[in-house]
């Protein structure tokens, strides 16, 4: 019963997993995040009334849009990376390059979609 | 180590096939629908005129979910086209597939902190629960809204 760990939690945190762990941590906080952000999205629409009021006017807030957004394209682009090279699985020897270029894609695109949050929060 | 990025292919057929495997491979399958049901519906928005009547986030913020409530609050002039029932089908298809693709990953995450057998199967009878309930609420508030 319950978790053994052989490290201690200073030695994980020290763990030089570079890229590929960055995109572990990102996937699965990201993943995490849109679970719960889901769930009460949906509750919140069913529900309706002051509760969805008060959801909807967080959720619409830019500041928030800009987490939710990051959080969702990372996931979304990589996600894109582990099913290519899952699928075609001699690519991992190229997985690091793979890593590279999701960057190339993610940066402008989520660059972009900060940019028209943030002019459209600013009421431009 | 120099042979630690050498790739290993098992035929198929000497791959161990369980559920826990079928759910992987869901997870990938899953995926790539998402992405072609996201991208259809922002075709969808393009051809409904999207291009100039929202901006590119709209667009996201639609594409991700194919709601008619998700463009209340933009620049389009006619809901009527947004809110039929093809919408409301790939609406639902989407959350179909997202759902369990969410919920699989939920139970992926606990099984990294939860090990005991007894742990692991109050997690997937939750899930199951939590999948259920979800999926009901969410076609309700798609065909109601």
């Amino acid at each position: 019963m319950g978790l053994k760990r052989n490290v201690s939690l200073a030695t994980a945190l020290r763990y030089k997993g570079q890229g590929p762990m960055l995109t572990f941590v990102l996937h699965r906080i990201g993943g995490l995040g849109m679970a719960i952000f889901i769930t009460i999205h949906i509750l919140s629409s069913f529900a309706g009334g002051k509760v969805g009021i008060y959801t909807n006017s967080i959720y619409e807030n830019w500041i928030f849009q800009i987490f939710i957004f990051f959080f969702v394209l990372f996931h979304a682009i990589n996600g894109l990376r582990i099913t290519i090279v899952d699928l075609f699985p001699k690519l991992i020897e190229n997985q690091r390059e793979a890593i590279w270029i999701e960057w190339a894609v993610f940066i402008p695109v989520y660059g972009m979609a900060v940019f028209v949050i943030i002019r459209t929060g600013l009421g431009g | 180590m120099a042979t630690s990025t050498k790739s290993r292919t098992v035929p198929i057929t000497k791959r161990g096939l369980n559920f826990e495997m079928m759910m992987w491979l869901f997870t990938r399958l899953s995926a790539l629908a998402m992405y072609a049901l996201i991208l259809f519906a922002i075709i969808g928005a393009l051809i409904m005129g999207a291009r100039t009547q929202m901006n590119l986030a709209d667009v996201m913020r639609w594409g991700f979910m194919p709601n008619v409530r998700h463009v209340q609050n933009t620049n389009v002039p006619d809901l009527a086209p947004w809110s039929t029932p093809f919408w409301k089908v790939v609406a639902s298809l989407l959350l179909l597939v997202a759902t369990a693709h969410g919920v699989h990953g939920l139970v992926v995450i606990c099984d990294d902190y939860i090990v005991s057998s007894r742990g692991r199967w109050t997690v997937r009878n939750i899930s199951i629960v939590f999948m259920t309930a979800m999926i009901l609420i969410g076609v309700y508030v798609i065909w109601t809204s």
